[in-house]
């Protein structure tokens, strides 16, 4: 797999809640969780070691209390690391003093909140352009600013009311909105659309992949929704008691879930809908061969989208990658064993 | 878990209970005569406590010094900041701007119009919520000039208007402090707790000594006096924001400056508003009782009119007092509640965006003018007043003639039959005796610390030779506590089972604590005239509310779960009631027991006025002497008692809610 540079790399991340946490853990090779537990700490994010990469969609998923709210807030250092390393843009975060903290918060990175955060005596003009306010740009250009990204998020002529006018996704519209004001280059997301119904959350996805698609920005997704996390992904980690169990792409993480704890998630997961025509195609190592095909797929198709085409076909398809070039076969067997096999 | 406290306590503690009591009893009835020490501590062994702080005022006063200026300077400075606005803001509301002294004074600007400020007051109740409040605020006002209380209720507005924004500020910096620094809170929380038991007379003493007569010193021991609620509220609303909007600040890269102007107090607003109608509530009963170091107004005139005994005059004050508190607390509570702007206010016009201030503003230059022409414009006439003094007057002979008897009767009845064989009965107890009982309490119901806290506290009240006049206190708020339990438990008890009551009964206990401690002392003073028997009647009107109200809250949140399964089981109503409903709400009415004692020993001091021979009388005689040590440590002792009273309750209920499993 080609390897993007990465952006946020984190090291032997450690986060413990309690008195005495420091100590505790440079004395024993590798506290366990019991061990923690019965010196009276939380290791809220253990030995974490992940890199998110430029321009990615990295989604931490986990069920509550796993620490995802613990592990972003170290990326940023709103809670400070117990131990480990942090390297932003291959700078080591930790050891950055507190006006170069501010100065990277302010200008490279935004962070959208559960609960939206919404300052309640502002509009949502007023919301939006605060973190340009907070850095001490004139109120002329600010709102210049904030108007761009409020038409981005979809709420032009909203701009003078107030949160409490606002359903929950208009609300959260303008938390994204606030977050993206600063144009950051990291994205943090803590639960963006936990709070809101089922069905706007999946318009708020749809909305979220609408802009992502625009920016490519390099995104830190927290969920505990499964579905979720593989509709947006590009690669998930799940999070589990503070230690990641696997990193992957949603299809690795269906195909080769790494623990049991994984592959209970995956279990009830629709493989059509993650598993693409790359990874289930026969490779074919020359496109030279002389197959007789229905028609050409993308490899990175999803089964769900080409199932009618190959219900109806009696030959099997081409699957090619980005320079139209024959890499693959998928055949109705193909498809068939897999979503059989689960 | 609390449970291990529990356990340890269970076992010794009843074997130890009976030997104290029973100790206690043989001592108590056969060791006066070789023990007499025990029962009236020698005045040889006191400690002097009161002379001590006397003379450490008088240095102060006299000598001390913080190099570049003196205490007394920095006195005067204090003194000088508040008396600025004071004297602008009376100027505008009463007396108009004067130059020159006394009668010779010329008028350069007439005071604001009374048609004026009606408009006004009516005008911030539209804003705050709506008309109805308006015609409310009004309709208060109008009484005031209507009854001829216009300027007396003016020149309370000003210290208010001027003690208020003063106690916010002061409360709101403090709390901050302790929000920002946890070693400030820890620090200051004591304090507080300490200044929310001390009496009020108390407070009047020492800023009679440092800052004098005057007006002045009323608004700064009213400041001083309603800061407390404000600083603990201001701690409790920044700590319970949600993380997220302290995370949002920090990822935005706010400074602390920005942190805490921009995020942290408005996201706390609607609870600060919460602190500031305390504030203002505080503040008006504190101005009240301040007359009596010189605030003039509505409280002087009750003042004056109880010591002249002249009841009409003193009800027509009382009453304006109430008029008053009522029209500045719907009016800042509504302000609490009010919901912030809408969009709508956004886009329009001056006019459209600020119709109450500009309709104001136009009314007050529109009455000023045609009140240099028109005298009537400018000050309400004289002659349009009424008055209902002699009717009240009248009403109260009619009582006292007609059912003179009756009231006599009762009186007298409770006096000989409870009142005066409870004072025996506590005044005849040894004093270590009673400090071996309380400390024993403490340590069944808190353990060592809290018994402790209790020797120490009440040994306190001995070695400084306040002992029988604390006695008397606690027997005169202990019978007052009792009789307003009988009486407000029942009621509570009564609206909770039926919700139709319950908003009627909220209303009544409402306002009862609206209602400034002073304005209770009329109508007793009328029917009962003065002694232990009128001070303990006011003493349970002001202290019943929370008897009332945490009794009914403590049955209406019984959870409905429990009820059904008694009902379900059979129970009858009132089975239902005492076995399942009672027990439950147990601790939330131990904790209203605990509001009434503190109220009523918050009223018993200033009953004084109505003659009972307890602490506050002793306060009471320091203030009139300016006797700031005596002054002081009388308020201790007070405050000891509520804090003995307050911390054992507060053990007791802690215990029973882990019984009962409700923590
Ligand atoms: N400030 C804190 N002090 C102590 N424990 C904490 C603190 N914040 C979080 N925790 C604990 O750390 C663990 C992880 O919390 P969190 O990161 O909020 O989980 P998640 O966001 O996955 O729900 C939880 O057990 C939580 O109780
Ligand atoms: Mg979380």
């Amino acid at each position: 797999m080609s390897e993007l540079p990465a952006k946020l790399v984190c090291k032997s991340l450690w986060k413990i809640f309690g008195t005495g946490a420091e100590t505790f853990l440079n004395t024993p090779p590798s506290p366990d969780e019991n061990a923690l537990r019965s010196a009276g700490l939380i290791g809220a994010v253990r030995d974490i070691n992940l890199s998110v990469h430029d321009g990615e969609i990295f989604v931490i998923m986990g069920l509550s209390g796993s620490g995802k709210s613990t592990l972003v807030r170290c990326m940023s250092r709103l809670i400070e690391p117990t131990a480990g390393q942090i390297l932003f843009d291959g700078h080591d975060l930790l050891s950055a003093d507190t006006r170069t903290m501010v100065d990277i918060r302010r200008h490279k990175m935004g962070m959208v909140f559960q609960h939206f955060a919404l300052l309640p005596h502002m509009t949502v003009l007023g919301n939006v352009a605060f973190p340009l306010e907070v850095q001490g740009m004139e109120r002329g250009a600010r709102e210049v600013r904030a108007r761009e990204v409020i038409e981005l998020v979809g709420l032009e002529g909203r701009e003078d009311y107030y949160p409490r006018e606002l359903s929950g996704g208009q609300q959260q519209r303008v938390g994204i909105a606030r977050s993206l004001a600063v144009e950051p280059e990291l994205w943090f997301l803590d639960e963006p659309f936990s709070a809101l119904d089922p069905l706007i959350r999946r318009e708020m996805q749809d909305e979220f992949l609408r802009i992502q698609s625009v920016l490519r920005k390099t995104i830190v997704f927290i969920t505990h929704d499964f579905d979720e996390a593989i509709r947006l992904a590009d690669r998930v980690a799940i999070m589990k008691d503070g230690i990641i169990d696997q990193i992957g792409t949603p299809e690795q993480l269906v195909m080769q879930p790494a623990t049991d704890y994984v592959a209970e998630f995956t279990r009830d997961v629709s493989r059509a809908k993650v598993l693409s025509a790359g990874v289930i195609m026969t490779p074919i190592s020359d496109d030279t061969s002389q197959h007789d095909f229905a028609g050409k797929v993308s490899a990175a198709t999803k089964i769900i989208d080409i199932a009618e085409a190959l219900k109806d076909a009696a030959k099997p398809f081409a699957v090619i990658d980005e320079n139209n070039r024959k890499i693959g076969v998928l055949s109705r067997e193909d498809v068939f064993d897999v979503l059989v096999k689960s | 878990m609390s449970g291990t406290p529990i356990q340890q306590t269970k076992t010794p503690l009843l074997p130890v209970w009976v030997a104290v009591l029973g100790f206690s009893f043989i001592f108590t009835a056969f060791a006066k005569p070789y023990v007499p020490w025990a029962f009236k501590f020698p005045r040889a062994w006191q400690w002097l406590l009161k002379d001590d702080i006397s003379r450490f005022m008088d240095w102060l006063v006299d000598e001390a010094s913080f190099g570049v200026f003196t205490f007394t300077e920095f006195t005067r400075g204090i003194a000088w900041v508040v008396n600025l606005p004071y004297e602008v803001t009376r100027s505008l509301l009463s007396t108009g701007l004067l130059q020159g002294q006394g009668s010779d004074a010329i008028q350069l600007l007439p005071p604001i119009s009374w048609i004026a400020i009606i408009a006004i007051i009516m005008a911030l109740g539209a804003y705050a919520r709506d008309w109805k409040l308006a015609v409310l605020a009004g309709a208060c006002f109008i009484y005031l000039s209507v009854f001829g209380q216009w300027q007396s209720a003016m020149i309370t507005l000003s210290s208010i208007v001027i003690a208020v924004p003063f106690g916010v500020g002061g409360g709101l910096m403090l709390g901050l402090f302790g929000y920002r620094w946890r070693w400030f809170e820890k620090i200051i929380t004591p304090v507080l707790d300490l200044m929310q038991s001390v009496p009020i007379f108390a407070y009047l003493v020492p800023i009679l000594f440092l800052f004098g007569f005057g007006p002045v010193s009323a608004i700064i021991a009213t400041i001083i006096y309603a800061m407390p609620p404000m600083v603990r509220i201001t701690f409790l609303a920044l700590r319970s924001l949600p993380s997220d909007v302290i995370d949002l600040g920090n990822m935005i890269g706010c400074t602390r400056r920005q942190m805490t102007w921009k995020v942290l107090i408005p996201s706390a607003m609607p609870s600060l508003m919460v602190g500031v109608n305390q504030v203002i509530m505080l503040s008006l009963n504190m101005v009240i009782i301040a007359s009596m170091i010189g605030a003039g107004g509505l409280g002087f005139d009750v003042l004056s009119s109880l010591r002249r005994l002249d009841i009409g005059a003193g009800i027509e004050s009382g009453f304006a007092i109430v008029v008053l508190a009522i029209a500045l607390d719907r009016l800042s509570q509504a302000f609490a509640k009010k919901s912030p702007a809408t969009h709508e206010d956004e886009q329009s016009s001056l006019l459209k965006r600020y119709p109450y201030s500009i309709t104001s503003l136009t009314l007050v230059i529109v009455t000023g003018l045609l009140g240099l022409v028109w005298g009537a414009f400018q000050i309400y006439p004289e002659s349009w007043t009424l008055t209902t003094g002699s009717f009240w007057k009248e009403t109260v002979t009619y009582i006292n003639i007609n059912y003179y008897d009756q009231l006599e009767g009762v009186k007298t009845f409770l006096l000989l039959q409870v009142l005066i064989p409870f004072k025996r009965a506590l005044l005849s107890l040894p004093w270590p005796v009673v400090i071996a009982i309380l400390g024993l309490a403490g340590w069944s119901l808190g353990g060592k610390k809290l018994a402790a806290l209790c020797i120490i506290l009440s040994g306190f009240i001995v070695l400084v030779g306040l002992w029988e006049k604390a006695m008397i206190t606690v027997y005169l708020c202990g019978i007052s506590v009792i009789i307003a339990s009988l009486i407000g438990m029942p009621i509570g008890i009564m609206a909770a089972e039926r919700p139709k009551l319950w908003p009627f009964v909220q209303a009544v206990i409402d306002t009862l604590q609206t209602l400034p401690s002073f304005v209770y002392l009329m109508p007793v003073v009328m029917l009962f005239r003065v002694g232990d028997f009128a001070a303990m009647i006011a003493v349970v009107a002001y202290a019943i509310a929370p008897a009332i109200r945490y009794t009914a809250h403590g049955i209406r949140q019984v959870n409905p779960d429990l009820v059904e399964a008694g009902i379900v089981s059979g129970c009858t109503k009132g089975q239902v009631l005492r076995k399942i409903k009672l027990k439950l709400a147990a601790p939330e009415i131990f904790l209203g027991l605990n509001q009434t004692i503190m109220l009523a020993l918050s009223m018993l001091v200033i009953t004084a006025l109505v003659g009972t021979r307890d602490l506050g009388q002793e306060v009471y005689i320091a203030l009139a002497k300016a006797d700031t040590g005596r002054g002081i440590v009388a308020g201790l002792s007070v405050a000891f008692i509520a804090i003995i009273a307050d911390r054992l309750i507060t053990a007791g209920v802690k215990r029973s809610k882990a019984r009962l499993g409700l923590t």
